[in-house]
Order: C-alpha cells, then structure tokens, then sequence
C-alpha cells in the first residue's frame, strides 16, 4: 500500500482536487504526460457535451490512475466521464439495479457477478457494443471474451487483470543461502524443508486470509491453483461448474496438498505465529516477514506488490520478488487470473464508446503509463515498456502468450452463495482446524 | 428528564412539591452537594479505572494518526512515548488525498446533518405529544407498533425507498438522504421524546387547557420550554448518528455530490488492504465537530431544567 | 425545482438545506395552524400532530418490513414462492444455534453492562469538581464512527507471537506480565465476549449521558430529606437514585437493546462473523447482501423482529405501571 501510496501522492499533486472529471490546466499537464495525439480517438466520434457515469470497486488511491487514465479520451472527444468507487461495491451495484437507479457503466470484478447480474436483471443489461466487442476479439486471448458471456450473448469486456501463481521471495535471502528457485512443486516442498533446517528461528512459509468479511479469499486461491496443477485444467473447470462434487476426490487431494504446507506447523507461519495465525493475519501484511527473514516465501498476486512497504525495491536483483508458483509437470504452466469486466446499463453511444475504449490498446498503454506497480491488462497492444515493474511485466507475458493455460479465479465464477460465502468461511474453519472432508462437504451442501 | 413527581419513594403527594421544604441558602446546598457524593476513596478508585479503560483506547488511536505507517505496523503505539516519530502525512493524505475535495465532503456532511436533525426531532415531538397528551382509540396499540419499528434494519428498505425515490426523479440531490435520515430516526426519537414527555404533571397541562389553551399553545409555550434538556440530550445523539453515519449516506446519496465524509473516509481504506495510518487519522478528522457539539451542549444537561421548570 | 435537486458550490448546498427546512417549517405550521380551531373535532388534531411521522414511517419502515415477511417466503430471485423451506433451512443449520446464543449474550450483556456502568459513572462523577472531563472521555466512544471504533479495537486485540514486539495493547499487557500472548478474536465464546466489550465501550457513553441528565432532574428536597434522615451513600444510591431514575433506566437498557440487535458492524469488520462469532445482524447482512441469499437473509430480519417481542412486551408492561401512576 506504501508503494502505491506514495506515487498516487505525486500524482496527485499533477491534478490537486480537479475531482477527476478534469478542469483546463490539469488536463493540459495530464495530457503532456499521456498522449497528445487525438487520431486514435477519433473513430468515437464528436460526444461533446455528453456524460457518462461509471461505478467501481476501486477506490482511492487506486483510483487516481484510472481517472487521470481517461484524460485524452475526455479532451478529444468531449465526453466527461464521472467516476464514483465505492467500497461497497458488491453489495450496492445489485440495490442500484433493482431500484432502477442503474450506473451508466459499472466494472464488475467477478464473471460471476456479471453473470448474476444479467440474470437477475435481464432488462438493465446492454450487451457490449460492436466497437468494443471489436477490441476484444482482435487483442484479447479468446478466454477473456468466455468470461463476459451469459448464454450466449456478451455483456462483459475485460478491463485489468491479475495473475494470481506467484510466489513471492527474497532475492538476496536466496542467494546467501544458495536456494534456487523451485521447477516443480516437490522441489519447492524441498526447498521448504531444506529452509526449515536450516533456519529454526524462521519458518519456509508465511500466510494470512483475513480481509474483514471476505476473509478466506487468499487461502481459496491457493486451493485453486493447485487443482489446477494437480488435478488439470479440464477437472478444474468441471469443478468451478460443478459438474464433479464441490468434494470430489480430485478436490480432496488438492486440498490436503495445500495443507502439507498451509497446516504444516513445520512450514507456516514464520513471524506471525501458528497455524492458526493465518486466519487472524490480514492478507495485506502477511508477506512482511519475509522483508525480515521471518518466512522465505509468501504465495500472493502480481498486486501484491503494493503492499510492500514505500521504498521496497521490487526486482529480480532487489529486496523481494516473484516466481511462478510451479507443479508437478515443469512443462504445462497453467496460470490463475483475475480481472474486471465493464457492463453497460445505458444504450447510448458515448457510454459505448467508452466501453470500446476502454478495451483498446490506446487506454491499456495510457494507463500503464499513469498506473504506479502493480497494475496489468490483459490486452495484446499493450508495450510492456509502459509498465512500471518487472513482475508486471512477467504477469504480462504469462496473460498474454497464447501457448500458456489461463483459468480464472474459480470462486469469482460460482454463485455468490459459494464463490463469496461458503468457500470462504470453509477454508477459514479449513486453517482453524476443522478436517478437509467435512469442510469440502459443508461447501458441498450450502451449492444446491 | 424523570419522573420528577412520581417518585415512588417520596412520601407525600407529588404535585404539592412546591410547598415543600424552605428554600436552601448558597452554603447549605453546596454543603448537600458535597455529600450527595459517594464519595469514598472507593468511589474514586471507580470512576478513575472506568475513565482510563474507557480513554485509553481512544488515546492509542490518536497517538496512531500521527505515526509513520511502517511504524504502525511494526510496533505498539505506546512505544511512540520512547521513541517519538511524529508524521503529519497520514493528515495530509486524509485531506488533501483521494478524489474529492475534503471541504466539499465536509460541507455535504454538515447539509445533510442540520436538516436529518431538526426535522425528524420536530416531528416526533408532535407525535410524542400526540400520543402522551391526545385521546384516540388505538393509542397505545400505535403507540407500541411505532416503538417496535425501532427494529427494522435499513438495509431491507433500501431498495423500496430508493425504487420510489427513484420514480420521483430525486436521486442524486439531497432529498433522499434527508428523507431517509427522517424516517430512520422517528421511532426512537418518538420512544424517547415521549418518555420525556410523560414525566411533565398532568397537572400543568390541565391548568392551561382550563385557561382555554389548544393543544398547539400548550405544545409549544407549555411543554416546549420544558423539554429542552431532553431536547437537547436527544439531539446530540442523533446528530452523531447521521454525523457518523456511512449506509444511509452510502446507498441514498449515491453520488459523489452528496456523498459525506464517512463515505469519502471509508473508501481512504484502500481498494486491498486497510491503511490503518489513513483511518485513524480520518477517524479524528471526522470526530472534531462531534466532540465540540457535545461540549457546546453539555451545559444543557447540567442542570435539570424539567425539574426546575416543575418547582416553579 | 431544477436547482433545489442540482447540487453545486458550497454555498448552493446551504441554501438548499436552507429552504430545505424552511419549507418544512412552513408545512407544518401551515397543518397546525389550519387544525388548531376551537371545536375542531379531536381526530383532526390527533392527525396533525400524528399524521406526518405516521406517513413517514409507513412509507418507510412499515411498507418494506411486510415485503421482507414476504420475501422470506421465496426463493433468491424474489419470484418463486417456496413456502417454509427457508425457515427449515434457517432452523435446521447447527451454524444457527451458535448464532441464536451469540445474539442472546449480546442482547442480555451489552445492555446491562452499558447501563451499569452508565449509571455508576454518571453518579460518581455528578457534582465533582472533574465532571466535564470526566463525562466527555466516556462520551468520545459515541462520537467515534463504527468504522473508527473497530480500529482502535484492533490496536488492542491486535496479535504478534509472544516474542515479537506487539501491535495490539491488551497482548502487550500480557507479555509484560509474563503471559504468552493471546488470539483473542480466535476461540469461541472468548472471541464473542471480547466483542461485546467493544459495543458496551461504545454504548456507555450513551447510557451515562441520558441517565446523568435524569440524576441531575432528581429535585433538590428529595435529596435533602434523605440526607435529613441521615442515609449512607450507598442507601441514598439504592433508594433515592435508582428509584427515581427508573424510568430512564428502563428507557436506556431498552435503547441499547434495540441497538444492539441491529448493530451488525462490529462483527463484519472485525472477524466477519468467522470463528463462530456471527450474531443475526451479521448473519443477516451477509446472507442478503454479500452472498445473494435473499430469501434466507429476510427469513433472517423476520427472525429479528421475532426476538424484539420481549422487549416490546417488557415495555408495554412498564407503560402501564406508569400510566397507573400518573
């Protein structure tokens, strides 16, 4: 959050309180730093005068790229574009919806929202529009579009993206006991016992999955990714579809794998105390350790890499850096994903533009420009020289080489009721103690 | 604020009071004063340990607001009083950062508060009246119904309330919040002003309907006057309900030109994570005018003025 | 009309507010003025003065609780009617017992530990020289918002194994005495109890402020006359206080108790209802708005006007013993 931080501070400073919709200096000096040109923008067309409303999760700091990101789309085709974040995102957009008072655009963070979303609310929903539908089909991988598609028709465009298989570590710590880093998931195991030898005061491993009311959510992606590995992407999709049993034999030996390392006294939880600790840990703090040789190794998202304290240096030779967290078979290297996806609930041409720019290289790049670490799209135009650090820059190319297998976030793709409910407080009671049968069979019977 | 004359306890009939004992000269009632005190040592002992338990959390977040974030999380806030590190960022960042103007949201937070205040309080006085001095069949059945609305959870009206304000065409503009501060707070302040309301003697009523009051001159020159203590102790609370409140002005403000200051506060937690470095010193931010108002109105409470106005 | 809806400067804001209450204003004297004629029939005074709060919260509170009755009999989408089978579903989760007895030790603590510590702060600093300071430092609990509130708790709770240095205060207190530190938000029914601590931290504030009002409307000869009768301290607390301030009492218990059934922040943001912490408020919240469980989370809130009922009925009988008094 540090890191982040401190940059939104300056560019903060570049835009002090124009309120994001953009007043005449500050877009001058935001557009200098952006793109000047307004050829690409001009297949939108004039939208003089017109506005456009957009609802996120996404809130402040954060935020501040994304505003300043709209700076040239605004100036060369006159469009104002009003952002409103809002932490309550999740539970409020539905409540608009039903009350009729829907968002110009909202950018849904779960395909299993915008999939609840178009059933729940079928007359509110646009499907996205001919020019956007257009970016995505010419500079996203083909899974991305499967995400945004309810029966059929396509009413979510991807936005950003995150790639979830890291495993985050020390550099220097590595070389000065010469590990290497793990090809395999029985090397990593290795290396885990090899630092618990070697390191009595330190545990291998460090966790945490409290994140208030949502707190569960790291320790699901873990079980995620490792099904992926062990059980294959084929099963983990017959899985998040609950085609197999939420408690599928395939399900259980995934999770007991999880455990040889998440409920292994031997393994966690360096610096912050038991097993047990890992519930109570807030996700965002649960990597510090590693800064002070506490843990070695801390499995979490390319985003991650705003939580590392203001000054951190995020590189392959720096204080801490990243490795793709491996399985059994070196070769196939399937990748978890997150991301956000833009919903239209207005049929007007200025919302559809936005909606198409928003899916075109032009806004990635500009965005990348603006964003501090920690920000990436999927989309194929995008130059990785735009992007601010070399984790990005590597979950770039996982997100964007067509030979790697993409799957995203599984509990983003089930109903609610499991995805943000059931999964979350099983694997919750999962690190407390309770056994992974009887906790893949609770989440088994709350899916009916 | 209590029964002043239904003092179970007391001997003799209430209304009478006003021939009770002579009146006390400056030294002898501070003399009562001194003793009406439980005032041993142990009774001290008490009051201390409840103000410290009861401060020094407050005291822990206030030393925080002013930490370095690293430090924050590294190390106990009362190590600060060793090793001092005073930062003003986590103020700065507070207001100065994020996407709206900190005056705005202040200003947005004191627009909705006046109004959420003076009229839910205007209304339910009348009802409170209505119930404890008016004589309609169905009373106290009504009566106990608008109590037991107290229960009602604003979450399960958010969408009947916002459907309808959103078919009059008022979302986005005040009115919402306003109207839906109103209705949330009836009930109780209608509980409440009541029970003050019921302690008056019926006695004073009945003098001023015999001079030929209506019930409007009563309300407003006889019962009035007297009920400025409860008044005001029900004012302050409700006033730091709206001041403090996030969910009416998070689902009916619903724009950032209406959105107050716990609203802009609670985005200041991040989108992952929580800076604990911005809430605590957001949270002080937010408690300033809170605490002043409590202090402006506390001179109220000192002295009952219902039992005054009763001794004539 | 266009510009009481618009929203713009600052000082556009506060003439909107300003018309804002005077138009109120205006209404309600134009309805009083209009019914207060002699002989007007007592029904159109009953209406002017009831009328308005009545329509508010029909609108607003009643209209909605009767959908929730009957959304608790349907499915998620709101469409489909499913009987009982929420109920069953509600009743028949063992998660449910855990949170039925968490609302119970909620319901029953919060209120009486608010108010006792109300009412004993509220007597031993009355009169003394402190008690400005003194009420304002319990009061600053009150004016700190929900969000506020779980951080300073979470300065206190807060857990580092026992040889690192320590975040939250209470594990501090623990290390220093030679303890190892604690997960105090970890094993139920502590976790349970070490919330309740933070709603009566909260709540106390409220409860000293209403009941030292009422201690200082005692009238001054009832005092007198006690002390006349030479009473102890304790005996003119027992039986000149208490008595006199019993209506209050009752009114603050029964305050707190409201709140406390519906107060679900506490435990969304500090264990989000994990470690079997979660009470019906909670419970509620999540299932309506977090998991899209419709059906379930009104099946929840009808459960929570179920459980007001006692309290409802206490007071009513409280009513009549004092209407009998009057």
């Amino acid at each position: 959050m540090a890191a982040s931080l401190g940059l939104a501070g300056v560019t903060l400073a570049a835009c002090g309180g124009s309120g994001g919709s953009g007043g005449g200096e500050d877009v001058d000096e935001a557009l200098a730093s952006v793109d000047v040109s307004c050829e690409p923008y001009e297949q939108y067309g004039d939208l003089e005068g017109t506005t456009v409303g957009i609802y996120t999760s996404i809130v402040s700091p954060e935020d501040q790229a994304f505003i300043e990101s709209f700076t040239p789309f605004e100036e060369c085709t006159g469009v104002t574009v009003e952002y409103e974040g809002s932490r309550q995102f999740e539970t409020q957009l539905p409540v608009r919806l039903e009350a009729g008072n829907a968002p110009d655009m909202a950018w849904v963070p779960q395909p299993g929202l915008v999939e609840r979303i178009v059933n729940d609310f079928p007359d509110a929903v646009v499907p996205v529009g001919e020019q956007a539908e257009a970016n995505v089909d010419e500079y996203y991988n083909e899974s991305w579009k499967g995400y945004g598609t309810v029966d059929g028709t396509y009413y979510g465009a991807p936005l950003g993206a995150n790639v979830k298989s890291f495993v985050w570590y020390a550099p220097a710590a590595f070389e000065e006991n010469g590990y290497e880093i793990p090809e395999t998931w029985d090397d990593m195991y290795a290396l885990s016992e090899q630092i618990a030898a070697d390191h009595p005061d330190a545990k291998p491993w460090c966790a945490g999955i409290e994140s208030g009311n949502a707190t569960g959510w790291p320790a699901t992606d873990w079980l995620e990714d490792v099904m992926l590995r062990a059980a294959g992407p084929e099963v983990y999709d017959q899985w998040v579809a609950h085609e197999i049993p939420f408690d599928d034999p395939t399900v259980v030996d995934a999770l007991n794998q999880v455990g040889t390392i998440l409920k292994n006294p031997d393994m966690v939880n360096g610096g912050l105390g038991g097993v047990e600790s890992i519930a109570v840990t807030p996700f965002g703090e649960a990597g510090l350790p590693i800064l002070d040789r506490s843990c070695f190794l801390h499995r979490q998202a390319s985003f991650y890499q705003a939580n590392w304290p203001e000054g951190t240096n995020v590189a392959e030779d720096g204080d801490v850096f990243a490795f793709y967290l491996p399985g059994n078979d070196p070769e196939a290297q399937p990748v978890l994903v997150g991301g956000e996806f833009t919903m239209m609930f207005a049929d007007r041409p200025e919302v559809k533009a936005l909606q198409a720019y928003l899916a075109s290289p032009e806004w990635s790049n500009a965005k990348a420009k603006v964003s501090p670490p920690g920000w990436v799209s999927a989309n194929s135009g995008l130059d990785p020289a735009n992007l601010k650090s070399p984790i990005d820059q590597l979950a770039y190319e996982l997100l964007t080489d067509e030979a790697t297998t993409i799957r995203f976030d599984g509990s983003d793709l089930m109903p609610a009721a499991i995805g943000t409910g059931s999964f979350w407080t099983g694997m919750t009671n999962w690190i407390t103690g309770e056994d992974t049968e009887s906790v893949l069979t609770m989440i088994e019977n709350s899916w009916d | 604020m209590s029964q002043a004359t239904t003092v179970p306890d007391v001997p003799g009939p209430a209304p009478t009071k006003s021939t009770g004992p002579r009146k006390l000269t400056k030294a002898e009632q501070r003399a009562v004063d001194a003793k009406t005190r439980l005032s041993s040592p142990w009774a001290s002992v008490i009051a201390i340990v409840i103000a410290i338990l009861w401060s020094v959390p407050t005291l822990g977040l206030f030393v925080t607001s002013f930490r370095p974030e690293i430090d924050i999380r590294t190390s106990g806030w009362w190590t600060f009083f060793g090793d001092p590190a005073v930062t003003w960022a986590n103020y700065d960042a507070v207001l100065y950062g994020g996407s709206t103007n900190f005056i705005d949201v202040f200003v947005n937070t004191i627009v909705i508060t006046l109004p959420a205040v003076i009229i839910p309080i205007t209304l339910a006085l009348l009802a409170a009246y209505a119930f404890a001095w008016l004589d309609f069949p169905g009373r106290n059945m009504l009566f106990v119904a608008v109590f037991a609305l107290q229960i009602v959870p604003i979450q399960i009206t958010m969408i009947p309330l916002l459907t309808q304000y959103n078919n009059w065409g008022i979302v986005g503009s005040f009115w919402p919040v306003w109207l839906s501060h109103t209705i949330f707070a009836l009930p109780l302040a209608i509980f409440l002003l009541h029970n003050f309301m019921m302690d008056i003697p019926r006695s004073l009523i009945e003098a001023a309907r015999v001079d030929g009051a209506g019930h409007v001159k009563i309300f407003f020159q006889v019962l009035l006057p007297l009920l400025v203590p409860a008044i005001a102790a029900f004012g302050i609370f409700q006033f730091l309900w709206v001041w403090n409140d996030l969910l009416v002005g998070l689902v009916f403000g619903s724009s950032p030109d209406v959105a107050p200051l716990t609203v802009r506060l609670a985005d200041l937690t991040g989108t992952r994570g929580t800076a604990w470095h911005l809430l605590s010193a957001g949270a002080f931010v937010a408690m300033v005018v809170p605490v002043t108002v409590f202090l402006l109105l506390q001179r109220y409470f000192v002295r009952g003025l219902l039992a005054g106005g009763v001794k004539g | 009309m266009e510009f009481l809806l618009s929203t713009g400067t600052p000082v556009e804001k506060f003439i909107v507010m300003g018309i804002a209450i005077l138009l109120f204003v205006a209404v309600m004297a134009l309805v009083l003025f209009l019914t207060d004629r002699p002989r007007m029939p007592q029904w159109i005074t009953v209406l002017a003065f009831l009328g308005p709060a009545a329509l508010l919260v029909v609108f607003g509170l009643v209209y909605p609780a009767i959908v929730t009755m009957i959304n608790s009999f349907q499915g998620d989408s709101g469409r489909d009617w499913v009987g009982l089978s929420n109920y069953a579903e509600v009743f028949g989760s063992p998660a449910l017992r855990v949170v039925l007895l968490n609302t119970l030790l909620w319901v029953l603590l919060v209120p009486l530990v608010s108010t006792a510590v109300g009412l004993v702060y509220a007597v031993l600093v009355d009169r003394t020289r402190f008690e400005k300071l003194a009420k304002t430092l319990v009061f600053l609990p009150m004016a700190i918002s929900m969000v506020g509130a779980s951080i300073i708790w979470k300065f206190v709770y807060d857990f580092k194994p026992t040889s690192q240095p320590q975040t939250g205060l209470a594990n501090q207190l623990l290390v220093w005495l030679g303890f190892d530190s604690q997960q105090f938000l970890l094993t139920w029914p502590w976790n349970t109890f070490f919330l309740i601590a933070v709603m009566v931290w909260i709540q106390s504030g409220f409860a000293m402020t209403i009941l030292s009002a009422s201690i200082k409307a005692i009238p001054d000869d009832i005092i007198e006359a006690a002390k006349l009768d030479g009473v102890t301290n304790w005996q003119m607390f027992r039986s000149v206080t208490v008595p006199s301030i019993r209506p209050a009492v009752v009114v603050v218990v029964t305050t707190i108790a409201m709140a406390t059934l519906k107060v679900f922040d506490i435990v969304f943001t500090m264990t989000g209802g994990n470690f079997d912490t979660s009470i019906v408020a909670n419970e509620f919240y999540t299932r309506s708005f977090v998991r899209a469980e419709t059906g379930i989370g009104a099946t929840l809130a009808v459960l929570l006007f179920v459980m007001v009922i006692p309290i409802v009925v206490y007071n009513v009988r409280q009513m009549k013993l004092a209407e009998e008094q009057r």
